[in-house]
């Protein structure tokens, strides 16, 4: 964790660029007044005095204030930070679902043409890139093509002027169909793709037939036996996403001005607004850690033989 | 084994697949001259929708979009097996050395494979691509420096296994230094495996590029499929509905990391009798 | 002709429960009764728990079937136990899994298995359902995969109980396993451990155990004690004829071991590449057998005090042969040391050797004469 303060502050000073010239793009000021403002941000100071005054406040929980919006980068990250849970975590849940279910579907009806299609649209998915993706359905979805109509809103998370809770939610809704399916579709192929794998390496099991030989029904072999089994890495792979979900939001965030923590990385890059970055590189990165920290918690929990006696 | 790859369907079409983008990329300054790719002279109208004349219609500065595609392979595939090359080395290194050296240049290695991990790749590639100067160079970079960890994990459980057999310790003792036992015993063995990892990871260097060339950190003079969507949403073709600009460099995009993905699962399926799938 | 049915046909659970009987299997007829074999009828008038009749089992592959089975006829009667003897590719798992359909696909299935009278082929989804377990359960090998490595075994061997029986709570089914691991051997506290927390042995004694759970008529014991140390082998066998005999269970035993089949069952079938070669009381097929094959297996084992037989040539050169690639007569006559040219024209015929005995050799007197 200390090494991944230590490179986003570094990473984050290299990037060229002089925070205080663009910030005052545009505005008549002199030298003094650039002098002023450097001072304020503290960057006329040499570089490893910068980095103690760093730690030391990381130290406290401050990270620090952002040089194009003038607050305190936590809580520009609070304040954005749901938008993106909301986006990703809906996300998540629905590709999770599919894919997990669909993986096992397909698994036990090994080689039938389902299991075929299934495969198939997956790896396409898988090959896609999200922004592409992204492009595509706002062309298709939002603006219109050929005797399709713009269903549904290319930006932000609602529109103006809707009153009302009922058609305030629905435009709501509308406004999270786009971004959410963009980030579905990549997930969802490789949760299919890995549960698909997991169970195929059960399905020859011993074990398989003894169930069967209990008398029990196919679908309940599957349920109750090969499932708990080929699950494991599945559920693991599915919080180890979830870590790294956050930041892969950047783009689509970006895409439809989805105000999250993804978009407002990709602004504090344009500037570059170091505080921010650095700010938001950490979180994304404890994201990373305690995700991973998780998983392998639960891994003991979902099986047993690698829990220490 | 050569044989029991040529039997997979899907590895095969993407094995042609890909020999035949090769074969187009490289043979592209044959039938497309720099004419048809300047922006300043272009050939065509700006942004028209298919016509004869124009198979696939024509990008922001008038170009051929069927021209554009083809020549953006070059830039992309350079990129994709470059970066890969890259990360592949990286990573193949410091898995055998992790894995046949053991003890703390293991531990260490690890750590710093597994702080490589944790950094989320985009933000790391975005960062860096940004912190160099904006070029293919700089994609290259970026991505083989985020995407060795990986090749590292797969290389050093296979050299592990690889180390505990008896030929090893034979080797050793009879005075095989480190780089002789590296050399002439484990690094063929890891190659295979090494290989179908490599194809992988291609694809996803393909599709990082895009991404990092869309975010405007690539050369912007020089047309890859990245850049060309990049200048799609810069001048609004996305708002405008102008599908003819957008579809090609994607569907290219997609074409290719399939192939590639469809080669090295194929690769995988033939070095590990476990992954087989009874067709 | 069927597959075993892997589409999960939907049946009610009523089929499961009304099929299952629960008076205790006939005991008329013991082991010590059915054995003089020359004035049994080719029919038992109690019908007997497993009839198998010219039975073939092939699979289908790439290359064309292969057939694991050819031909076979077995009968065991009700607390009966028949030894099946052979090594590693002659079919027995195949003939053991076709009694109660687990076959894969691919597998072709001819001829005739009767289970307590009931044509298992024949059987109707639901039915058959039924019968697993409740009528016949089987002892697998390697219990290590046998069983699911991420559920208590206590569950495991619940399970059937519930399945079979839907009156059956689950402190009654609980009650009920603990029984059967003392019967076992097993604390009942074990019930609560995964497979991987247990010894081999003590695995294979909850196989036992669950297949015992919903006193079926007939056990299958697949190689029961493979992979086990010598003195847990001889406890688990012991355990197996104790339990076999006070619940009145006809046994079926499979194994290379020609020794431990003699000592634990009546009757014993040596099988070899598909086919019984030798059938007929335990203790003499195992003394003095008639078919070559028989002979090697049995000298194969030495016999504890005796010394000459430790000393004397042992093992059979050579390989099963590959059931794709049969040979042309006698499938033995290549490791035979008596074959003839007479062996190898047609596969021998299973003929009369003696009281309830049957051999599949054209040369038995050679054999005879050189003992």
């Amino acid at each position: 964790m200390l090494a991944v303060v230590f490179t986003g502050f570094f990473l984050f000073r290299i990037v060229p660029g002089d925070p205080v010239r663009a910030l005052t793009r545009g505005r008549a000021v002199d030298a003094a007044q650039l002098a002023a403002l450097r001072h304020q941000f503290g960057i006329d100071k040499p570089l490893v005095s910068q980095f103690a005054d760093y730690t030391s406040r990381i130290v406290r929980g401050d990270l620090g204030t952002s040089y194009q919006y003038k607050t305190s980068v936590s809580s520009l990250i609070g304040s954005h930070v749901w938008n993106t849970v909301y986006l990703v975590g809906t996300a998540t849940v629905i590709a999770a679902f599919l894919g997990l279910r669909i993986g096992v579907r397909s698994a036990w009806k090994h080689g039938s043409r389902a299991d075929r299609a299934n495969t198939g649209i997956a790896l396409v998915l898988w090959s896609m890139p999200t922004f592409w993706l992204a492009l595509i359905l706002i062309v298709v979805f939002g603006v219109g093509f050929g005797p399709i109509p713009g269903m549904f809103p290319t930006g932000g998370m609602s529109s103006p002027n809707v009153h009302g809770l009922f058609p305030a939610l629905w435009d709501h809704l509308r406004h999270l169909v786009l971004p959410c399916l963009t980030l579905v579709a990549v997930v969802y192929a490789q949760y299919l793709l890995t549960m698909r794998a997991t169970l195929l390496e059960e399905v020859g099991a011993d074990y398989l037939t003894t169930a069967r030989a209990k008398g029990l029904r196919e679908d309940d072999v599957r349920r109750k036996h090969a499932v708990p089994n080929a699950m494991l890495p599945a559920v693991t792979l599915v919080f180890l996403n979830l870590g790294t979900a956050v930041s892969g939001s950047i783009l689509t965030e970006t895409i439809f001005s989805w105000p999250g923590l993804g978009s407002l990385f990709y602004e504090a890059l344009t500037v570059p607004d170091q505080p921010l970055l650095e700010g938001l590189f950490i979180f994304f990165s404890a994201a990373v850690i305690v995700m991973n920290l998780l998983a392998e918690l639960l891994y003991p929990i979902l099986d047993p033989r690698v829990r220490t006696s | 084994m050569i044989a029991d790859f040529g039997r997979r369907r899907a590895g095969m079409a993407g094995l042609a697949f890909l020999v035949l983008t090769a074969l187009v990329a490289l043979a592209a300054p044959l039938f497309i001259s720099s004419k048809d790719l300047s922006a300043v002279f272009a050939p065509g109208t700006p942004r028209q929708a298919p016509s004869s004349h124009f198979l696939l219609g024509t990008d922001a500065y008038g170009r051929s979009m069927v021209a554009v595609t083809i020549w953006g392979a070059r830039i992309s595939l350079t990129v994709g097996l470059l970066a890969t090359l890259l990360a592949v080395g990286i990573g193949a290194l410091v898995g055998v050395t992790a894995g046949h050296f053991g003890r703390w240049v293991d531990t260490v290695l690890m750590r710093v494979t597994d702080w490589f991990l944790v950094l989320p790749v985009l933000v790391l590639a975005t960062a860096l691509a940004s912190v160099l100067t904006p070029g293919v160079a700089t994609v290259v970079v970026a991505i083989g420096v985020t995407a060795w960890p990986t090749t590292a994990r797969v290389v050093r459980a296979q050299t592990l296994s690889v180390e505990s057999r008896p030929y090893i310790e034979r080797a050793k003792a009879l005075g095989g230094g480190h780089w002789h036992v590296m050399r002439r015993h484990i690094l063929p063995n890891v190659m295979p495996l090494m290989l179908a990892q490599a194809t992988l990871t291609v694809s996803a260097a393909i599709l990082t590029e895009a991404t990092l060339a869309f975010l405007g950190l690539s050369d912007p003079t020089k047309v890859s499929w990245g850049t060309t969507l990049q200048l799609a949403r810069a001048v609004g073709a996305v708002s405008a509905g102008d599908w003819w600009i957008l579809l090609p460099p994607g569907a290219a995009i997609v074409a290719v990391a399939l192939a590639f993905t469809l080669v090295g699962r194929a690769l995988e399926q033939v070095l590990n009798p476990r992954l087989q799938e009874r067709a | 002709m069927t597959e075993t049915d892997h589409s999960g046909a939907v049946e009610s659970e009523a089929a499961l429960t009304e099929a299952v009987p629960a008076e205790a299997p006939p005991t008329d007829v013991t082991p010590a009764e059915a054995a003089p074999a020359d004035a049994r009828p080719a029919e038992a008038p109690p019908t007997d728990v497993l009839r198998l009749e010219n039975l073939h089992v092939s699979y289908q592959t790439a290359a064309g079937p292969v057939p694991a089975v050819r031909g076979v006829g077995l009968a065991l009667p009700a607390g009966g136990r028949l030894g099946l003897a052979g090594e590693s590719g002659c079919g027995k798992s195949t003939l053991a899994a076709a009694i109660l359909r687990l076959l894969p696909k691919s597998a072709r299935v001819e001829g005739s298995i009767l289970l307590g009278g009931e044509d298992v082929q024949a059987m109707s989804w639901g039915r058959l359902r039924a019968v697993r377990w409740a009528e016949a359960s089987i002892v697998f090998q390697g219990a290590m995969h046998s069983l699911n490595p991420v559920r208590r075994v206590g569950d495991q061997i619940a399970e059937p109980i519930l399945l079979h029986d839907k009156k059956v709570g689950r402190a009654a089914a609980d009650r009920r396993v603990a029984t059967l691991l003392d019967q076992v051997g097993l604390v009942a506290a074990r019930a609560s451990a995964y497979p991987h927390e247990l010894s081999g042995g003590q695995r294979q004694r909850v196989m036992i155990a669950m297949a015992l759970a919903c006193e079926p008529r007939l056990i299958v014991a697949d190689e029961p004690t493979t992979a086990l140390d010598v003195m847990i082998q001889a406890q688990i066998l012991r355990l197996i004829g104790e339990l076999v005999a006070e619940h009145g269970i006809s046994l079926l035993m499979i194994s290379h071991d020609l020794a431990v089949l003699a000592e634990h069952c009546d009757r014993l079938a040596v099988m070899y590449a598909g086919r019984i070669v030798e059938q007929g009381p335990a203790g003499r097929v195992f003394a003095d057998a008639r078919h070559p094959y028989g002979r090697a297996l049995a000298d194969a084992f030495p016999r504890i005090g005796d010394a000459a037989s430790r000393r004397g040539p042992r093992g059979l050169p050579g390989d099963p042969p590959d059931p794709a690639r049969l040979p042309q007569g006698c499938t033995f006559a290549p490791r035979c040391p008596i074959a003839a040219d007479e062996c190898r024209t047609a596969e021998p015929p299973l003929v009369a050797a003696g009281d309830g005995r049957t051999a599949a050799c054209v040369r038995m007197d050679v054999l005879r004469e050189a003992s």
